[in-house]
């Protein structure tokens, strides 16, 4: 991956701090601006190739969590460290899997548009995905079985293979850290076989990642450790 | 074939033509991104509120169409503002902060209008001034679009992702909202313009039914960009061919022949369907 002199928002790949932990956070409080935190006083850390599952009833701030290690949302308290690294300074290596009422489903963009927007930040402004952008996108929608609709309008997907796509691009992203917000919600059993797989092959590979879920139980991923988080509190995972 | 070249002869008709394509062009091309981003509000809003900067432009023998530009500038970063993140977050709904800076403007322009200007002045632009368009609003509406396309063929992987992910868009520090405010200025380039032709009450159609037409015959951005300039274009020529033969109004024709141009596409639609 090479630096661009035109990366989004002047972010450049910075090296990771060797000996970190993929994510570390210490007392993080943080919500919306201008209203009361969502957290409170979270400290947990994920080792680098680990996967912890994020458990929690809705409301709890699961993805208020995500979004703040994310850098979509600010701190008010505390300290967050991606694989040593200030939120911000590393955006290449973390990706974001939203849930899927966040998307504006009805644009005109295809299955393979929509995954390429993952190498986005590789590109920067003014430049075009290169031949090496469209190869990855490539090899990951054939691991998530999406060749086959790669030109179809993303509004003509079903709630599984629109929860793949969203896998899809956070895996062209070829991030370190992914942050998946209830990935496997709703979705048909042919794309939770799909969606595990990957996620097994990330880990696999190196990949770190926070999977967040309403109950650890009603799916078959193995997890390293159980994050619970419950009025915006997380109990569990190493400090 | 007569019928088709000899309007053409003449110079008015060759500035008309230019001035529409320019206009119709910039509006058909901005409008997929207003119609699939859900902001359709927004040219109607922005047509009207040019009215405050025409008044006062009128007044002190200013440039109507900078006088308009300037209005529309200030709509379009007040809307911004107010359709924030942090403004939706205290409750301000998009179609709120449009309808509020709309009704404002275009009151703060009637106020005007009775203080310093005249209805009557201003009458041509309600409907629009195609057909004597002059030399240096043709020349405006030329440059328009060009920033427009050039602006979109830059920056068109960051426009379409923030507009249908936002939130991804900011996670790799696109910065959605200055985008959409960026939208929001290049629109009201392309409504100035749209004003010229087919007038304040008319010029959303402009970015709306072309981009209409054009989702209706494919649901790829690309050729939905293409094709929706092309009606625009279409409706332009085949409109002035007709107001021309017919003594119809220009602006109110084109329109019309995009009107017609949609539902021969709808029609289509439905046969292709059926």
């Amino acid at each position: 991956m090479k630096d661009t002199a035109l990366s989004y928002g002047g972010r450049h790949l910075h090296a990771p701090d060797p000996g970190a932990p993929a994510l570390a956070l210490d007392g993080v409080a943080a919500g919306h601006s201008g209203a009361a935190p969502i957290l409170h006083d979270v400290s947990f850390a994920l080792p680098i190739g680990k996967r912890f599952a994020l458990v929690g009833p809705n409301g709890s701030g699961k993805s208020t969590l995500l979004k703040t290690v994310a850098g979509l949302l600010p701190m008010c308290g505390g300290n967050i460290r991606v694989f040593g690294l200030r939120v911000g300074a590393c955006h290449h290596r973390t990706s974001y899997v939203p849930q899927r009422q966040s998307i504006n489903w009805d644009f005109p963009v295809d299955v393979r548009r929509f995954t390429l927007a993952g190498r986005f930040v590789h590109t920067g402004w003014l430049r075009r995905p290169s031949a090496e952008c469209h190869a990855v996108v490539d090899g990951v929608l054939a691991s998530l079985g999406l060749t086959e609709i790669a030109r179809r309008p993303i509004g003509e997907l079903s709630g599984g293979q629109q929860q793949r796509l969203l896998l899809a691009r956070a895996a062209a992203q070829e991030s370190d850290l992914l942050l998946l917000d209830e990935p496997l919600n709703a979705v048909d059993a042919a794309s939770r076989v799909l969606v595990g797989a990957l996620l097994d092959r990330l880990q696999r590979a190196g990949k770190s990642m926070i999977v967040s879920t309403h109950d650890v139980g009603t799916h078959d991923l193995p997890f390293d450790d159980v994050l619970s988080i419950e009025d915006g509190t997380v109990r569990g995972g190493a400090r | 074939m007569n019928w088709l070249l000899e309007p053409w002869t003449h110079g008015f008709m060759r500035d008309a033509l230019a001035a529409g394509l320019a206009a119709g062009v910039a509006c058909g091309v901005l409008g997929v991104f207003v119609v699939f981003r859900r902001m359709a509000f927004v040219g109607e809003a922005m047509s009207h509120t040019t009215l405050p900067g025409l008044v006062i432009a009128q007044a002190k023998g200013l440039s109507l169409m900078a006088g308009a530009l300037a209005s529309n500038v200030v709509t379009a970063l007040g809307i911004a503002v107010l359709s924030s993140r942090t403004s939706r977050r205290r409750g301000i709904r998009d179609d709120a902060a449009i309808g509020v800076v709309f009704t404002g403007m275009f009151a703060l322009g009637v106020v005007l209008t009775a203080r310093i200007g005249s209805w009557r002045d201003l009458s041509h632009l309600l409907l629009g001034n195609l057909l004597s368009v002059a030399q240096g609003d043709l020349l405006f509406m030329l440059c328009a679009a060009v920033l427009v396309l050039a602006v979109i063929l830059a920056l068109f992987k960051e426009l379409e992702l923030a507009s249908y992910d936002s939130t991804y868009a900011d996670l790799i520090g696109i910065r959605s909202q200055r985008l959409h405010a960026l939208l929001l200025v290049l629109i009201a380039f392309a409504v100035v313009s749209g004003v010229q032709v087919v007038g304040v009450v008319l010029t959303s159609a402009l970015l709306v039914t072309p981009a209409a037409t054009a989702a209706l015959l494919t649901r790829r951005m690309v050729p939905m960009l293409w094709l929706s300039a092309t009606t625009a274009a279409a409706a332009v020529v085949g409109g002035l061919l007709l107001s021309y033969h017919a003594s119809l109004p220009s602006g109110a024709t084109i329109v019309l022949m995009a009107a017609l141009l949609f539902m021969t596409a709808w029609i289509w639609r439905r046969t292709q369907r059926g």
